[in-house]
């Protein structure tokens, strides 16, 4: 194995204990949320090469050709160095939002280019919006499960987080407007709800037009604000496109993060924030406050990019790749799952989230699957409380099919090893029936539910109903 | 002196590891040695004997670096390393294997019972399950019989609970441990040779007493050291830890956890490689015994070069 290489004369003085009580001492409240754990330590051995990933979120970006990088990179260099290397406009350049323009009009949406801020990613927006309208003990309300990187933002910010349930068609609004008439009985009234309506990370499911328009209703007549994140809207697998909740709403109580990560690349860190004029004002004075600015360079790579007209064509070719991923991965699946394991069938995007009986705890089981040198993300990390537990988020998108092969038939094995243990060990208790329990779905096991309801992005269906849609 | 820090490896551990080597490399540098930083992988033979260290800071915990695997290789190559050799480590992290050898040595130790899987599938172990309520009682824990810090460690409330838990132990080892659960201060005894060094207590700051994961966490786990025990109360949790270390045959250093209880110290188990992170006991003992992490770290090698010195 190679050394990195150490920095010479490394003379960092060593932390005391009187020195972290010090430390502690200083710590914010906010960061006591912010929790390590022996099971982060675990994820830091899922980085080693010999392991087989799914549990990243990565997009390939191996397909990108380098030839085409070097050439706009080069372009910039000769014609826009200085620029380029310079300081930006907090907000970002008036030409790449016109690049973000014509990706949302993609999907149907018509923004005013002044109602947009760009962003350092997507997760920035997430964080940019919370500092913006959460106080500490302000309610924020998200999926059940919901996507785990905006856990940690939700905690930091000290918000009051409530978990809505969801089945396959996204978001129970039935169960929304149950919690916002509690919250209104209580006097109390929720900043936004956040949601990824389109191939929800993790869970892969999509809300339903009903629901869509439900739910923008209900914003108008509570007044609150729902944070749509669409990072995955243009990787659609198969059926019809939903219009975005921004497009339904128009902007007014919608705010609408979006991102060049799953459709170019993560690495330029650029992502967006589409908010109604007010809110933008603060989000900007806000983002000046965190970094300034984005990248300049990538912005300008963006503008390159865009200007030779080829990222459709791109995109195109991702949604094929992705799709034989994900249809690799359902495969697998089928053959390598055990009865009583229910997994989604999602329609786009890059997971797969799957549940287990409920005897089984996702976080250990990890632990066992890396000695087999696979690994995903155990469930837990899409909820603020214990739920989640024997669930697991899966990726297809950065995988090749063989290893997502191979890496569906080992946790499959190490999953049979604890089914038929645990049946061993509690017979009365370890049927399959018993085993259905789950999170995401809807009455998996009812019969003739496919025939008579089949949803279009996404159905939650026991092995051996399992199928092509 | 030439220094091999051996740290990282496959272990579930990893990442602590890398941390506590991390540190040690810093000390060593501080303290003038040749530090080769190495992460334990295929290539771990080659590079020793390409290295030629004068001696090796064994880093890490878990599976392979801290059960005496990489203890004996050191051994076979004729390198001298820190810390327990490979027989008291193969002991220590092995929770069955650690417990016969106190009971054998008349040491205070909660009851327990070990089964391996075999035990449930091929024996029909499960049937005897019933019988733990009226062995071990309610609550009860249940413990991976090898593998460090909280990983697969749970607490059965009820027999209903049993099972569980058993899977999720059953996930980091072949073999697990239920044994009766004792209420009572926590504390840890680090040992440096034979000399025992000021007790650390662990308070847990907030909520579930059985959360585990809590106590490896500033701010969610108060330590306080030196313990605030009567004399009877530090001699007998003394006692108790470096007899331990002796029925053990942990040379080098070690840490012992134990509950006092209100009928005295039983002790938990015995680590062969502490932790040695920031947040980690055995230094914040040697902190209180006057000690830098500099004199901790160069103790430590003064013992492997010049070892038995404890029997």
């Amino acid at each position: 194995m190679t050394e990195v290489p150490q920095p010479p004369h490394k003379r960092r003085a060593h932390t005391s204990t009187r020195d972290l009580e010090r430390y502690a001492g200083l710590f914010a409240e906010r960061t006591t949320v912010m929790r390590s754990s022996a099971m982060r330590d675990l994820m830091a051995v899922t980085a080693r090469p010999e392991v087989i990933s799914l549990a990243g979120g990565l997009p390939d970006t191996s397909t990108f050709p380098p030839q085409s990088f070097a050439a706009q990179m080069t372009k910039i260099a000769q014609e826009s160095a200085a620029a380029a290397l310079q300081y930006g406009p907090t907000e970002g350049f008036d030409e790449t939002k016109d690049c973000i323009v014509e990706v949302m009009a993609a999907e149907g949406m018509l923004p005013d280019p002044d109602d947009i801020c760009i962003t350092t990613g997507g997760q920035q927006a997430i964080d940019l919006v919370t500092k913006t309208l959460v106080d500490p003990g302000d309610v924020v309300i998200c999926e059940a499960p919901t996507y785990p990187g905006a856990v940690p933002v939700f905690c930091s910010y000290q918000a009051d987080v409530r978990q809505i349930e969801i089945d396959d068609d996204g978001m129970r609004i039935d169960l929304l407007e149950e919690l916002l008439e509690e919250l209104r009985a209580e006097g109390r009234r929720p900043k936004f709800v956040y949601t990824v309506p389109t191939f929800q990370n993790p869970a892969g499911v999509t809300l339903s037009l009903e629901r869509r328009a439900r739910l923008v209703e209900l914003a108008r007549l509570h007044e609150l604000l729902v944070v749509e994140d669409n990072p995955y809207g243009m990787l659609r697998y198969g059926g019809e496109a939903l219009p975005p909740l921004y497009q339904l709403d128009g902007g007014d109580f919608v705010i609408y993060l979006g991102t060049f990560s799953k459709i170019l690349s993560p690495g330029i860190r650029l992502g967006w924030a589409v908010a109604p004029p007010p809110v933008l004002e603060k989000i900007v004075l806000g983002k000046g406050a965190a970094d300034l600015c984005t990248s300049t360079l990538t912005q300008f790579f963006v503008r390159q990019y865009f200007a030779e007209g080829g990222w459709r064509r791109y995109v195109e070719d991702l949604v094929e790749l992705y799709k034989g991923r994900r249809d690799t991965m359902l495969e697998a699946l089928t053959e390598h799952f055990p009865a009583a394991a229910t997994w989604t069938e999602p329609a786009g995007g890059l997971f797969i989230w799957a549940t287990l009986p409920d005897y089984i705890d996702t976080g250990d089981l990890l632990a066992k699957a890396l000695r087999s040198d696979v690994a995903f993300v155990p469930g837990t990390a899409a909820y603020v409380d214990e739920r989640g537990k024997n669930s697991m988020r899966l990726n297809f998108s950065g995988v090749t099919d063989a290893e997502i092969r191979e890496g569906i038939k080992r946790i499959g094995r190490v999953i049979k090893e604890q089914v038929d243990l645990y049946e061993t060990l509690a017979p009365s208790q370890g049927s399959a029936a018993d085993a259905l329990a789950g999170s995401p779905k809807s009455e998996p096991g009812t019969p003739g539910r496919e025939a008579e309801d089949v949803p279009v992005d996404s159905v939650v269906v026991p092995f051996r109903q399992t199928g092509r849609q | 002196m030439k220094v091999a820090v051996l740290k990282g490896g496959r272990s579930l551990e990893r990442g602590v590891s890398l941390r506590s080597g991390a540190r040690v490399e810093d000390a060593l540098d501080r303290l003038g040695h040749e530090v080769v930083p190495i992460d334990a992988g295929a290539d771990l033979v080659k590079r020793l004997r390409a290295e030629r260290p004068d001696v090796a800071f064994v880093a890490m915990h878990g599976a392979g670096g801290e059960d005496g695997t990489v203890q004996e290789l050191l051994e076979l190559l004729g390198i001298p390393f820190t810390g327990p050799g490979a027989a008291a480590c193969a002991r220590s992290i092995d929770k069955v294997l650690a417990k016969a050898a106190m009971r054998a040595a008349a040491i205070p130790t909660p009851d327990s019972f070990a089964f391996t899987q075999t035990a449930f599938r091929d024996l029909g172990a499960a049937d005897a399950l019933g019988d733990l309520e009226g062995t071990l009682g309610f609550p009860l824990v249940v413990k991976p019989s090898r593998g460090g810090s909280s990983l697969g460690v749970k607490f059965a409330g009820a027999p209903s609970e049993v099972p569980g838990a058993l899977v999720a132990a059953f996930s980091y080892d072949d073999r697990v441990m239920l044994e009766r659960f004792v209420s009572g201060r926590e504390l840890a005894v680090s040992v440096l040779g034979s000399e025992p060094l000021p007790i650390v207590e662990a308070i847990p700051a907030e909520g579930d007493p059985y959360d585990f994961e809590a106590r490896y966490e500033i701010g969610r786990t108060h330590f306080v050291c030196p313990a605030d025990l009567s004399p009877t109360e530090r001699a007998a949790v003394t006692d108790a830890a470096l007899a331990t270390c002796q029925a053990l045959g942990c040379e080098g250093f070690a840490r012992v956890d134990l509950i006092l209880a209100a009928d005295g110290p039983w002790v938990l188990e015995a680590n062969a490689i502490p932790g040695l992170t920031d947040t980690s006991l055995l230094p914040q003992a040697a902190e209180a015994a006057g000690m830098s992490f500099e004199n901790l770290v160069e103790q430590i090698l003064h013992l492997a070069m010049a070892p038995s010195g404890v029997s």
